[in-house]
């Protein structure tokens, strides 16, 4: 069984390239260079100097005393938290805006959730040279406040989408217009593993550096050559699909991803969108996304505004039903409590994304020997505010 | 593809008269004002009309049909209600009738219950703009050809010559040329297009070519009809209806566009 895409851009039944004609060229122009450019010698010299001496790769893989003890296991941080950018999103930008340059392209869009995406963007375009849009929702302008002004002193524009929820999906609408409105000139930086082909490989392919790494790193420091378990959060799934990318053809490695429940997945206010979505085609693929039974895309609920999407990246919705991977729900509360407890404890404040696969470790029973390692996607400098509102109304 | 038989569309294009046609919105102002709204623009003398599906994430849109969308959703529209709707328009409704939209609304009713509900109801087209020519011919096609629905497909400034020829071949009806690489109800000037269109006008295609996106006035009219067989007016329209229905107002607007 293959877990990769195949030559019409899909994985089992999702993916493809749902796009209006008029992104038809720039789509189809991706599709039939990116594979010769992330293959291209140069191109590989090139991004590897810079994710190691820029961004700092490779990032550790930490042996957490404290969830070791607590839960019964092995358990290891792959810290992509210490990654330049505070998240596994530099890993993306900085290869995608390379592949920009490389496509003669003058001008980069980017959609943004929580702001991790689009301070990455914006750093990669700020080194590389390239104007650099994004947009991103305007709740989530409000939330996360520190990253909007990152990104404005790293000499990107940030534009508000205003349209519907306010948050990642409207942002994503509003790069994709901006898109249609540049043809030319412009490349589109797409965040996740979401997309039409070949976004989803292409990105999934530039995340692999997280279990790349793996690789090297669990034999070194465990003796077993693969880890037991490799747990992700996920919303469009980036740093989950990076981080059981080389593990999807060992069926002995369990992959867990941990989405966002939001307020409980019966509440109305989630944003599980391989537990409660149905296929359909939104953003540019076929994928699963939560929508009312006429096909309109409902609006996500999390307290992460990078989980904060009603989607999920083909290659996810793949994995899901054909049980390579399991999904589990955590909720908000859930999230927010492993986050405040790895903080007390390790001294490593998560971001809320990555403390929704911290707060999984709680739904599953390890044997004292497995190895575990989850993947601390980002740190949570951007959530100060959320943590302390929510310790405060705790207390 | 693609033999229609006795298609509205396909037939009123068979003489070279230039034709104007009006995009609006399902459900909006109100939700059943599409049927009123098509006896107007028919007795206004619009050739043809496109009838938008609203979708809450329609990529390909600016503010003002996004709007349209938007409140159309909150009207309570949906495609259930919609085909209630118009079941009773050939009764009385001649002009030939387009619907489009983004796939995904047309993908949960069920593709081919969705083509045979159209055919029943005397639907002539499908546009949607998001269906890759691969998937039409793949899965879709036959669900079109068996309900005389003609499939419209988009091309664009952008659109390469050889593509552009399997796009002519794919569709039938009409070409929809969109005017720039643009959403719609953008501010780009239609004298910037004319380029595009003398290039559009000059190459052999099978099927009529409209124009749409961006046309706003009798003079963007004017330039289109140069070139092309057909204007579509969308956001321009949708402006008009904002508030409310006039019929007066309504034929007096499509009069201004006529030259």
């Amino acid at each position: 069984m293959s877990y990769q895409v195949d030559e019409n851009g899909f994985y089992g039944p999702y993916g493809g390239a749902y796009v209006p004609e008029v992104l038809y060229p720039n789509v189809e122009e991706l599709r039939l260079n990116y594979q010769v450019i992330l293959d291209d010698q140069d191109f590989q010299k090139e991004l590897s100097r810079l994710l190691s001496l820029y961004a700092g790769r490779a990032t550790p893989l930490y042996p957490s005393g404290f969830l070791s003890e607590k839960y019964g296991a092995n358990i290891f941080l792959k810290r992509e938290d210490l990654c330049h950018s505070g998240s596994h999103k530099i890993n993306n930008t900085l290869g995608q805006v390379l592949v920009a340059k490389r496509l003669g392209k003058r001008r980069i869009v980017a959609e943004t959730g929580a702001g991790s995406h689009g301070v990455a963007t914006a750093m990669a375009c700020a080194l590389l040279k390239l104007p650099c849009v994004v947009y991103m929702g305007e709740v989530d302008m409000v939330r996360q406040a520190p990253n909007v002004e990152r990104m404005k002193l790293l000499g990107a524009e940030v534009i508000p989408a205003k349209s519907g929820s306010k948050t990642l999906k409207d942002a994503t609408n509003e790069a994709f217009r901006d898109w249609i409105n540049n043809p030319d000139d412009t490349f589109y930086v797409i965040g996740s593993v979401v997309g039409p082909h070949p976004y989803p490989d292409m990105v999934a392919k530039l995340q692999s550096v997280i279990s790349k790494e793996l690789l090297d790193q669990v034999p070194s420091l465990t003796g077993k050559n693969f880890p037991d378990y490799v747990i992700a959060c996920v919303g469009g799934g980036s740093n989950a699909a990076g981080s059981f990318y080389h593990f999807l053809d060992h069926p002995e490695v369990k992959l867990i991803a941990a989405e966002a429940a939001g307020k409980g997945l019966d509440s109305g206010f989630s944003a599980a969108a391989n537990l409660l979505g149905k296929e359909g085609i939104l953003h540019g693929s076929k994928t699963k996304f939560m929508q009312t039974p006429e096909g309109q895309v409902l609006e996500a609920h999390s307290v992460s505004a990078g989980l904060d999407y009603p989607g999920i990246g083909p290659l996810h919705a793949y994995l899901h039903d054909c049980e390579r991977v399991k999904f589990l729900p955590v909720t908000d509360e859930e999230a927010l409590d492993a986050g405040i407890m790895l903080s007390k404890n390790e001294g490593i404040i998560p971001a809320i994304e990555s403390a929704h696969a911290l707060a999984a470790l709680e739904q599953i029973h390890f044997k004292l020997t497995d190895v575990v390692v989850i993947c601390l996607s980002g740190r949570g400098d951007k959530d100060l505010e959320t943590y302390i509102n929510y310790t405060a109304a705790k207390n | 593809m693609s033999n229609l038989t006795e298609n509205r569309l396909s037939n009123i294009f068979k003489n070279n008269k230039k034709k104007i046609s009006i995009y609006l919105t399902a459900g909006y102002p109100n939700l059943t004002d599409t049927v009123k709204l098509l006896k107007i623009l028919e007795s206004a003398g619009v050739d043809f009309v496109e009838i938008g599906i609203p979708f809450s994430d329609s990529v390909m849109d600016g503010p003002v049909i996004l709007n349209s969308h938007k409140k159309a959703l909150e009207n309570g529209m949906t495609l259930d209600f919609l085909f209630s709707q118009l079941e009773v328009i050939r009764k009385n409704i001649s002009v030939p009738v387009v619907l489009m939209g983004s796939m995904n609304p047309v993908y949960q009713y069920g593709f081919e219950n969705f083509c045979k509900k159209c055919g029943d109801l005397g639907v002539d087209g499908l546009l949607l703009p998001d269906l890759p020519l691969l998937d039409f011919k793949k899965y879709y096609q036959d669900f079109y050809q068996q309900n005389n629905l003609a499939p419209i497909f988009m091309i664009s400034p952008q659109t390469s010559p050889t593509r552009l020829a399997a796009i002519d071949e794919a569709g039938a009806g009409f070409l929809y040329a969109v005017s720039s690489s643009s959403t719609t109800g953008s501010s780009t000037k239609m004298e910037d297009n004319i380029g595009y269109f003398e290039k559009l006008g000059n190459l052999k295609l099978k099927n009529p070519v409209a124009v749409g996106f961006n046309i706003n006035t009798k003079n963007d009219v004017r330039i289109v009809h140069q070139y092309a067989d057909a204007a579509i007016i969308g956001s321009a329209f949708i402006k008009e209806i904002e508030y409310e229905i006039d019929e007066s107002r309504i034929i007096k607007f499509i009069n201004g566009l006529e030259n």
